[in-house]
């Protein structure tokens, strides 16, 4: 027999109070792992794709259009390696909760700047010859059953066609990878053609990618003096910056989210504070036996240490392992509000350590209080 | 028969609020290897903290004990933990079983504390255990035994690392007549077979009657004892 039994027997003598506890810690951490990688998804690092890559916006508003004639001016620049054109479409599928993702792009050039969104030639043929053509990411085709050849009817409010319908038709060209989950591609060249007159010749904004990455800086420069003096300046940012800045607008998501975990955490700590000093006061006179059976004042403070740390990291663990098994079908319904849904093994890290961290500070009281037990005094309240 | 307690001069006081209490008073007594001592008197004369000091659960406030060798009024705390680990058994009044742990675990708990293998550990416990009578139960938590099998087992668990002393408080103060008359049995069995030394604190005649010696303490003082060889007192205050 090690102590290892004796930590688990003390951890489990009253299963329910035991359970209870267990079941609030495994709920922070699942609120931790869900939260980091929110947090995470909104701060969205650098990627080595989108290095190269720049976003070119309206300089006033991310809500104004700009020129499609813009396309072509920032494409003649020797500066720029290419460029392509997206705009916010809207719209649902079926029913108002099916929503996602829905831009207008030039198939060619789209799929030359993201190439880390895969397409097979003979799909991306396709989306380039039909011009009622869609297509969608393999997340969102999997989520509504779609095959290619599938008409996509999508419900719009913003922009109604020039025949009057709010309904668009689309035909599903094939699917594509995409790792952020939904995304519903159209053919910008039908979208310009149907759509009513206020709407066309206008992009939402353009991404280009730079010849030379190293003047990154110096062709953003370049491009929004090129519009400075237009009815429609530009800002030009990198794609990374571009993302930080929207993700802001809703507020600073890392900040929002630490705060609510800093009040979970302090609850946990509070609420397990008290029941691991209960447990402490129920079991003085058990310490007391050990330390008269001759364990070290010290050996019954990490004993009890050792329980408050265990049964965190217990509770930690299954809670980052059910966050891990829940995060396939998290992606999939919260990529299209917040991007790549993906929860790291670095936040995995981060929860373990918190665990241990939670366990020390809950079990530094009654692991003092152990250690300080005077025998003689603890076996007189027996 | 070698010394294997000596108390000198013994004082012990507590400070309750502005109160000083005197607990014990220039106690001397000394013991030789292989006696049984049954210390008696009435409530809060001293006599379970004259056994906590000779167990070295607590220290003197004055004066010297010796046991086994080892000066306990000046050892630190963790010698005094390490002493007590190998040379001191205690036995309660309520038995103080780990209740998480079923006896056999119980029994091999202050086998931790030696470099014994995890073999080892058991074969002494079940060792023990036969020696109480109980063999049979290794395998029940104490919620399970009765007060009588909890007992043996509390004394199996003294018993186990083979000390030299055995430090018993009433232990059969929780028990009914026939059980005492059983762990009284068994007490004067490890006395009489095994050579343990025993100091039991009991408030029971018929328990002191099993003891080779009975010491009465009242106030703080040794008083009264009913004398034998293995055992002195300062003779100011032997009363023969």
């Amino acid at each position: 027999m090690k102590l290892i039994s004796l930590l688990w027997g003390n951890m489990f003598r009253k299963p329910t109070r035991t359970s209870l506890t267990f079941v609030s810690l495994v709920i922070a951490f699942l609120l931790f792992m869900f939260l980091q990688a929110i947090s995470e998804a909104f701060s969205g690092g650098v990627t080595l794709e989108g290095m190269d890559r720049i976003v070119i916006d309206s300089k006033y508003s991310m809500t104004d259009n700009l020129p499609l004639s813009y396309v072509q001016q920032v494409r003649s620049l020797d500066e720029v390696d290419q460029v392509t054109s997206m705009s916010w479409f809207g719209g649902y599928y079926r029913e108002p909760r099916n929503s996602f993702a829905t831009y207008p792009v030039d198939p060619e050039s789209y799929f030359d700047i993201f190439t880390e969104q895969r397409i097979s030639a003979e799909t991306l043929g396709r989306f380039n010859n039909i011009r009622v053509s869609a297509v969608a990411s393999e997340a969102l085709a999997a989520q509504y059953g779609w095959s290619p050849g599938d008409t996509i009817p999508i419900m719009q409010d913003i922009f109604p066609q020039e025949n009057g319908s709010w309904t668009w038709q689309f035909e599903l060209a094939g699917t594509f990878e995409y790792s952020g989950g939904q995304l519903l591609l159209i053919n910008y060249e039908y979208f310009n053609e149907a759509v009513i007159g206020w709407g066309k010749d206008q992009v939402g904004w353009l991404v280009g990618r730079v010849a030379e990455p190293t003047e990154v800086d110096a062709t953003i420069q370049l491009i929004d003096s090129m519009f400075e003096n237009s009815s429609d300046p530009t800002r030009s940012t990198t794609e990374d910056e571009y993302r930080r800045q929207f993700a802001s607008q809703l507020g600073d998501v890392s900040t929002i989210s630490g705060m609510i975990l800093m009040v979970v955490f302090f609850t946990i700590i509070l609420l397990t504070g008290n029941t691991a000093a209960q447990a402490f006061a129920e079991r003085v006179p058990e310490m007391a036996t050990m330390k008269t059976l001759g364990f070290s004042d010290l050996s019954v403070a990490v004993l009890v240490l050792a329980e408050a740390v265990a049964l965190c990291v217990c509770g930690g663990m299954v809670g980052v392992g059910i966050a891990l098994l829940l995060e396939p079908g998290l992606n999939a319904s919260l990529s299209e509000m917040v991007g790549s849904f993906n929860m790291s093994g670095q936040s995995a890290l981060y929860a373990l350590g918190l665990s241990i961290l939670l366990g020390l500070i809950i079990g530094a009281y009654p692991a003092v209080s152990a250690k300080r037990l005077t025998i003689v005094d603890a076996l007189r309240k027996r | 028969m070698s010394e294997l307690i000596r108390c000198t001069n013994v004082c012990k006081e507590y400070v309750r609020g502005a109160e000083r209490v005197e607990v014990l008073r220039s106690v001397n007594l000394s013991v030789k290897r292989g006696a049984f001592i049954a210390l008696m008197g009435p409530s809060g004369s001293g006599k379970t903290t004259l056994l906590n000091l000779i167990g070295g659960l607590d220290t003197p406030t004055s004066g010297g004990i010796e046991v086994d060798g080892l000066r306990l009024d000046s050892a630190n705390a963790r010698s005094l933990a390490s002493w007590r680990a190998q040379s001191v058994g205690f036995v309660f009044q309520f038995y103080n079983l780990l209740p998480v742990l079923n006896a056999q675990r119980n029994v091999e708990l202050p086998l931790l504390l030696t470099g014994l293998s995890r073999s080892e550990r058991r074969k002494n416990a079940a060792l023990a255990l036969d020696i109480v009578g109980l063999s049979d139960r290794g395998k029940h938590k104490p919620g399970e035994l009765s007060g009588g099998q909890q007992q043996r087992v509390a004394i199996a668990r003294a018993l186990v690392s083979d000390p030299c002393l055995l430090v018993c408080d009433e232990p059969t103060g929780d028990l009914d007549r026939a059980t005492a008359e059983e762990i009284l049995e068994l007490l004067q069995t490890l006395h009489r077979d095994l050579g343990k030394t025993i100091v039991m604190v009991t408030h029971d005649p018929k328990a002191a009657d099993r003891a080779e010696y009975t010491l009465h303490m009242d106030k703080g003082r040794l008083v009264s004892i009913i004398d034998g060889p293995d055992l002195e007192l300062e003779p100011a205050r032997t009363v023969a």
